[in-house]
């Protein structure tokens, strides 16, 4: 019987090992984990758990009766392809059938001057979490380096908080995977919640004596704070691969049954993959969305059990979603690749919208605030790239649109 | 089978809308509506729709 391996057991991890027992494989399940915890979710840890309204227990993921054996606060530190084993930091071997990797990514980390003093945070772990959300409890000004979504999200829940916030950007916009026009929306949205945020404007250094107690702009500014979230992006878990001879770019690169391009024996999910996307004409991307994970684990877990004739390729467009001061941004498909961006459907009071990400003539994705409703029929559109002109027309026909449909006009 | 949604953590993700439409809907108010009673063939749909939520918010029961 196959000897399935997962390293990583996180959300993609776990959706692996469940699919892979839910269709019926019989043999071992080890699951292979740095982090000391079973699998919990990570959206909450900038939302709900960071403004006190979900405690640590909500982000447990459910693991229920699964029967897989647990190898929790061990990292793997290497893998032997010729050998078939995942070599563990505590020494031991793992040997494998077939191998899931499912590493993901952690938080960029930032050394300039400064960066060791107390009360200078990243987040991505559950203890990051705890750590940011005691230092708010104090915390009169925060300064967040990087607003992109987690930043952006972290802005919002320290407002909630009742703390003073500024927060850096390099670039132009906050969230510039939406473009620069939506950036304009996003700004207002933070600054009519009491940021200050400055855009084109990074970190130069930090100093305080023990703790931080002020932050050099490199505009030459000087910002007076208790706490700082560095939140630079991320950077993937791949370093355990170095030396296996799997294919990386820098991600783990996978065909779109998420069968790597270097081994049928080894696959890959959630963070840690490049997948190929329909939307992208097939070009192999990495999606850090969370229903990117649950899906690439899913099918990784099934996928692994089969010849790779038989595997099944990964083929639903990907869909984010983000919470701050209330309002709901969902995205379906490839925002970041829009030339432009297109209203589509507005509500009268301009509190609910549906924009159009395109690209040449081609809808690529789209950007939703407040507008759930209208999700699923887009996702049926987003399959591959469609020219805007034929959804425009189909959504002259549809009947529910948020307002007077604008496509029409 | 039965479906339960914890209304307090769905967040209109229609993810479960997605697997099912048949069985769950988005209003117009964007809060999802679901038939709660789901003939027992549909299960490996109703365990695709409780997996993919990503809060976590509904729980089967036979
Ligand atoms: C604060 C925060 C908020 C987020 N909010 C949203 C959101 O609102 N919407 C959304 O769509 N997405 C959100 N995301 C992204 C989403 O959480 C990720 O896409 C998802 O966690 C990816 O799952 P994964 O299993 O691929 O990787 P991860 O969750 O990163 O898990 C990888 C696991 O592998 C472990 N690992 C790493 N290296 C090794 C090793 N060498 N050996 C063993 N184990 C190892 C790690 O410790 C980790 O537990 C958020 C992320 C964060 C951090
Ligand atoms: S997937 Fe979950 S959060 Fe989304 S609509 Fe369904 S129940 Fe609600």
């Amino acid at each position: 019987m196959l000897r399935l391996v997962i390293v990583g057991a996180s959300l993609a991890g776990l959706r692996a090992a469940q699919a892979a027992r839910a269709a019926g494989h019989e043999g071992e399940i080890v699951m292979i984990g740095r982090e000391p915890h079973l699998p919990y979710t990570r959206p909450p840890l900038s939302k709900e758990l960071l403004q006190g309204t979900q405690e640590i227990e909500d982000s447990a993921l459910q693991v229920g009766e699964l029967d897989v054996q647990w190898r929790l606060g061990t990292a793997a530190s290497g893998l032997d392809r010729a050998g078939r084993h995942v070599l563990l930091a505590d020494g031991s071997e793992v040997r494998y059938d077939r191998l899931i990797v499912a590493t993901g990514c952690r938080a960029r980390s930032w050394d300039g001057p400064g960066s060791e003093l107390g009360g200078v945070h990243t987040l991505r772990d559950l203890e990051d979490a705890v750590a940011l959300r005691a230092a708010l409890a104090s915390a009169q000004h925060l300064l967040i380096v990087g607003a992109g979504f987690i930043g952006c999200e972290v802005a919002a829940s320290a407002r909630a908080l009742g703390v003073d916030v500024t927060l850096v950007d390099i670039a132009s916009h906050p969230l510039l995977p939406f473009g620069p026009q939506l950036g304009e929306r996003w700004a207002r949205m933070h600054r009519d919640h009491g940021v200050d945020l400055r855009v084109g404007v990074g970190l130069a250094g930090l100093g305080g004596a023990q703790r931080v107690e002020h932050a050099e702009l490199t505009d030459g500014s000087t910002v007076v704070v208790d706490a700082v979230l560095l939140a630079l992006g991320s950077v993937l878990n791949t370093d355990w691969l170095a030396g296996s001879g799997l294919e990386l770019n820098p991600a783990v690169v996978c065909d779109s049954t998420l069968t790597t391009t270097s081994d049928p024996d080894i696959l890959a999910a959630g963070d840690v993959a490049a997948v190929p996307v329909p939307l992208a004409g097939g070009a192999a991307l990495r999606i850090e969305h969370w229903t990117s994970a649950a899906e690439h684990g899913q099918l990784a877990g099934r996928n692994a059990l089969l010849d790779p004739a038989e595997r099944v390729s990964h083929t639903t467009p990907p869909y984010f979603w983000s919470d701050q001061y209330g309002v709901k941004i969902q995205a379906l498909g490839l925002p970041a690749l829009a030339e432009r961006i297109e209203l589509l459907e507005q509500s009268p009071e301009d509190d609910r919208f549906i924009a159009a990400c395109v690209a040449g003539e081609n809808m690529v994705g789209i950007v939703g605030v407040n507008a759930a409703r209208r999700l699923p029929w887009y996702r049926r559109q987003l399959t591959h790239p469609r020219p805007l002109a034929e959804v425009k027309l189909q959504l002259t026909d549809e009947a529910t649109t948020l307002g007077a449909p604008l496509a029409a006009a | 089978m039965k479906v339960h949604v914890d209304m307090n953590l769905c967040q209109s993700h229609g993810e479960c809308v997605a697997i099912a439409p048949d069985v769950f809907e988005l209003g117009d108010d964007d809060m999802l509506v679901w038939q709660e009673e789901v003939p027992d063939d549909r299960r490996a749909d109703m365990e695709a729709a409780a997996n993919a939520c990503p809060m976590m918010a509904i729980r089967l029961e036979d």
